[in-house]
């Protein structure tokens, strides 16, 4: 189990802010793909990867091809707002 | 001010939904030191949407890493520049046009070493700090995109 993380309209998309998930996934990219296989609301907030930012164990990730084997949380964003 | 985390060596991180008068901060943080020549300080404001009047603005943020990312921002200026002491200030939840948003104050010897970290800060802050804005107008909600300048501003560090 997995603990998933939504913020800012991916949440909204999503419609709640986290969630745990039964996952076989080993990457950011293929965790993403068994989300959006699960409803149309997930496909919608996964539609455009590129405006999305993700970040494991609270370290954001470079790209989608990320591991989260052994991670406890993996949270999905758009780009940051900060300052 | 209670709250906030030092870092190893100095600097401090607060993220909190409260209001905070920078003048204070700013006070309580130049003062009795005889290491530092120099203070810089950076604050910043809730504006107008670039679509019109703002009625509120929502910042939304991803607590633990926020103070996580911010720590490192911190510890990586201290790293790269002669400072005395840092302090970043971050505020999320609702907040009205005017209201201090955030602040960040850098001591230093010398004012070129304090200038510099505080523009680091401030533009690693701003696209790599886990903080959403979101404008509500009058014709409705909207989250606020990133800037493409802002992610560009990065490249110089």
């Amino acid at each position: 189990m997995i603990d998933v993380l939504y913020f800012a309209w991916v949440r909204e998309r999503i419609g709640l802010p986290r969630e745990q998930v039964e996952t076989q996934a080993r990457t950011v990219a293929e965790l993403v793909e068994e989300l959006k296989a699960r409803d149309p609301r997930y496909a919608a907030a996964f539609a455009d990867v590129s405006a999305l930012r993700a970040a494991v164990d609270q370290d954001l990730v470079d790209d989608f091809s990320a591991s989260i084997e052994g991670a406890r949380e993996v949270a999905f964003f758009p780009p940051m707002t900060g300052g | 001010m209670d709250g906030g985390e030092r870092i190893a060596g100095a600097g401090r991180v607060v993220v909190q939904e409260a209001p905070f008068e920078p003048a204070d901060m700013l006070r309580d943080f130049a003062r009795g030191r005889g290491d530092v020549g120099a203070v810089v300080s950076f604050t910043g404001l809730v504006r107008d949407a670039d679509s019109g009047p703002l009625v509120t603005m929502q910042i939304e943020h991803y607590p633990g890493m926020t103070e996580r990312a911010i720590g490192r921002m911190v510890e990586e200026a201290m790293r790269r520049w002669q400072l005395a002491d840092c302090l970043v200030i971050h505020r999320y939840g609702e907040m009205r046009k005017g209201d201090v948003i955030m602040m960040v104050a850098t001591a230093a010897r010398h004012r070129a070493d304090a200038f510099a970290a505080a523009e680091f800060l401030m533009d690693y802050l701003k696209s790599r700090a886990p903080f959403w804005k979101k404008e509500l107008t009058e014709d409705g909600a909207e989250w606020v995109a990133a800037r493409e300048a802002d992610e560009e501003a990065l490249r110089r560090w």
